[in-house]
């Protein structure tokens, strides 16, 4: 018989409030000879929202992986809640990116969610029983808590990219984590259904307290949302409030090369003379 | 003496009563792996496998030792082959194909060189476990066993790493191990299934079951009951069927499956139709 032990007690674990949910020292992160970024120092508070931004293959992603642990610093330390980041931590949420998913695979929406509750255990885990009912009560709630249970019995592959999204991020809260990483959760959905997910995830950060590392192409669905921004450029990078880093100054040292950063109706669009570089924030 | 008499006749006998019970244990292991075989998509995988154990097997009867072993070795040695040279991507095909088409080639090769009965050498490619030594059942029905419990161990991980690799991988389940060591699993359950229905038709009771029930339900542990359902009826129901007539059980065991997946797919449709078209709803 398969116990599921602490599902309860975890979530009524007092956090140590001051202590940083992130605390990344002097971060260095290399492939072979190609660094991506070093002496990066960030420091996450819970309930903050930080959202990664730069170009592809500056990095956004590996910091993901190196929080979760599944990638090495080359150097400095990185600690969640006061230890060091490892493999399978519970404390942590984790939202990636929509992909298509074949209609006949047999997992229907609240076997995700279930999945992200308990799908890394060992064993079969037994339908009935008070674990079982435990379980299926924290997955409803998590439904519930994301407005995807009208659809949660249907076959995740028959959804929409906006539903699926809406259960990815019901997933990755069901076990009640510290910190939520998003990895380009707003890639191929509408602008509608990208407000919708960064907004759930933003409730989340504030009504839970939940720390959020939220990597993303796309700054304006979140602009409204976020604390800090986090732009890594080749190696360079700038962490500030949105203020701070979305200027023309800013980006212009970053990518080395003029840029102009725009206001327009509460939107930022960012245009640069070399269009491949920035043209991920201009909307099509 | 007509058919319902000779059925039951030959119900009676001892080697009739021990294939049944091989194929029960054969119909639970396949049924279990089927939904996930299709999860993973490794029909072709299944198939390569199938091929290599049949080589296996036909070695074994060149050199005179059990074909169970042989099948068995041979199976291993696929699913060692295909973790190693690729484990993942577009390129898994191909090697599959490469290593299929090889195996097959050296199986027919042992077959040509074997001067024994023909009859044991047909019985590799399309099935006939009525030929099969107690020793043989006994080594296949243990691995069989064995490849269950490992399942049940691993099943929520392994489940988890075949529909949502991603997030399963973000929280710590080793997915990357998880890929040979199905393999493994599956070959040992095919070396079981060579011996029942032939290395041809493995695919009836390894991916069928599984392809079917994935079209009449999204439930994943409804679709591994009744996958085990639709195996153990076509392998049960194929054995029985084939005794009066005394015809090949591959050809019934095949025609069960498939018309069990063809109707599940004629339900599968309706229920298809039936889903609610779906709004969006925004926060």
């Amino acid at each position: 018989m398969s116990v599921e032990p602490g599902l309860g007690a975890t979530a009524l674990a007092p956090r140590p409030e001051p202590e940083p949910v992130v605390r990344l020292r002097g971060g260095r992160l290399r492939y072979g000879n190609r660094v991506l970024w070093d002496q990066l120092d960030l420091d996450i508070r819970p309930g903050e929202f930080v959202a990664v931004l730069g170009p592809n293959g500056s990095g956004k992603t590996s910091l993901i992986r190196v929080l979760l642990g599944l990638q090495q610093l080359a150097g400095g330390t990185v600690q969640i809640e006061g230890s060091p980041a490892r493999r399978g931590n519970g404390r942590i949420g984790y939202i990636p990116q929509q992909r298509a998913v074949d209609p006949t695979l047999t997992v229907r929406g609240k076997d995700m969610v279930g999945m992200g509750l308990t799908g890394h255990r060992w064993g079969i885990g037994l339908p009935f029983g008070q674990a079982a009912r435990e379980r299926k009560r924290l997955v409803d709630q998590a439904l519930v808590a994301v407005g995807a249970s009208e659809y949660a019995h249907l076959p995740i592959g028959m959804l929409s990219g906006g539903e699926q999204q809406r259960l990815r991020v019901a997933q990755a809260v069901v076990g009640n984590p510290g910190l939520l990483l998003c990895d380009e959760p707003l890639l191929s959905l509408d602008l509608a259904h990208q407000r919708m997910v960064s907004q759930l995830v933003a409730r989340r950060a504030r009504e839970a307290n939940t720390a959020v590392v939220f990597v993303t192409h796309e700054i304006n669905p979140v602009l409204p949302l976020v604390d800090r921004v986090l732009y890594l450029v080749e190696g360079r990078f700038k962490i500030g409030t949105p203020d701070e880093v979305m200027t023309s100054e800013t980006l212009s040292e970053l990518f080395r090369t003029p840029i102009s950063v725009l206001r327009v109706d509460g939107r930022l669009v960012v245009v640069g003379d070399q269009e491949p570089i920035v043209h991920h924030h201009v909307e099509a | 003496m007509d058919f319902f008499t000779t059925t039951g006749d030959m119900l009676q006998l001892g080697f009739v009563q021990q294939a049944l019970l091989a194929a029960a244990v054969l119909g639970l292991a396949s049924g279990v792996l089927a939904p996930l075989v299709v999860a993973r998509q490794m029909a072709f995988a299944v198939h390569g496998t199938a091929e290599l154990a049949f080589t296996g097997a036909a070695a074994a009867l060149l050199l005179g030792l059990s074909t169970g072993g042989g099948a068995l070795i041979g199976a291993l040695l696929a699913a060692a082959l295909l973790g190693v040279l690729s484990l993942r991507g577009k390129e898994r095909d191909a090697v599959i194909g490469v290593v299929l088409a090889f195996g097959l080639g050296l199986g027919v090769l042992f077959q040509g060189l074997y001067k024994g009965r023909t009859s044991n050498k047909f019985s590799l490619l399309v099935g006939q476990i009525i030929s099969t030594d107690s020793t043989d059942l006994v080594l296949l029905c243990g691995s069989a066993i064995i490849v269950l419990i490992i399942i049940a161990v691993i099943y929520r991980p392994l489940l988890f790493a075949s529909v949502d690799p991603d997030v399963a991988m973000a929280r710590g389940v080793p997915v990357r191990a998880f890929g040979p060591l199905f393999a493994v699993l599956v070959g040992v359950a095919t070396s079981l299934g060579v011996q029942l229905v032939g290395a041809l038709l493995v695919l009836s009771l390894m991916v069928t079951p599984g392809a079917a029930a994935a079209r009449v339900t999204a439930n994943p542990v409804t679709a591994t009951v009744l996958a085990v359902l639709f195996a153990e009826t076509a392998v049960l129901g194929g054995i029985v069927l084939s005794l009066a007539p005394g015809l090949q059980i591959s050809a019934f065991v095949t025609i069960i499956s498939f018309s069990i997946y063809v109707i599940c797919r004629l339900i599968g449709n309706r229920r298809v139709e039936r889903l609610p078209k779906l709004q969006p709803v925004l926060v």
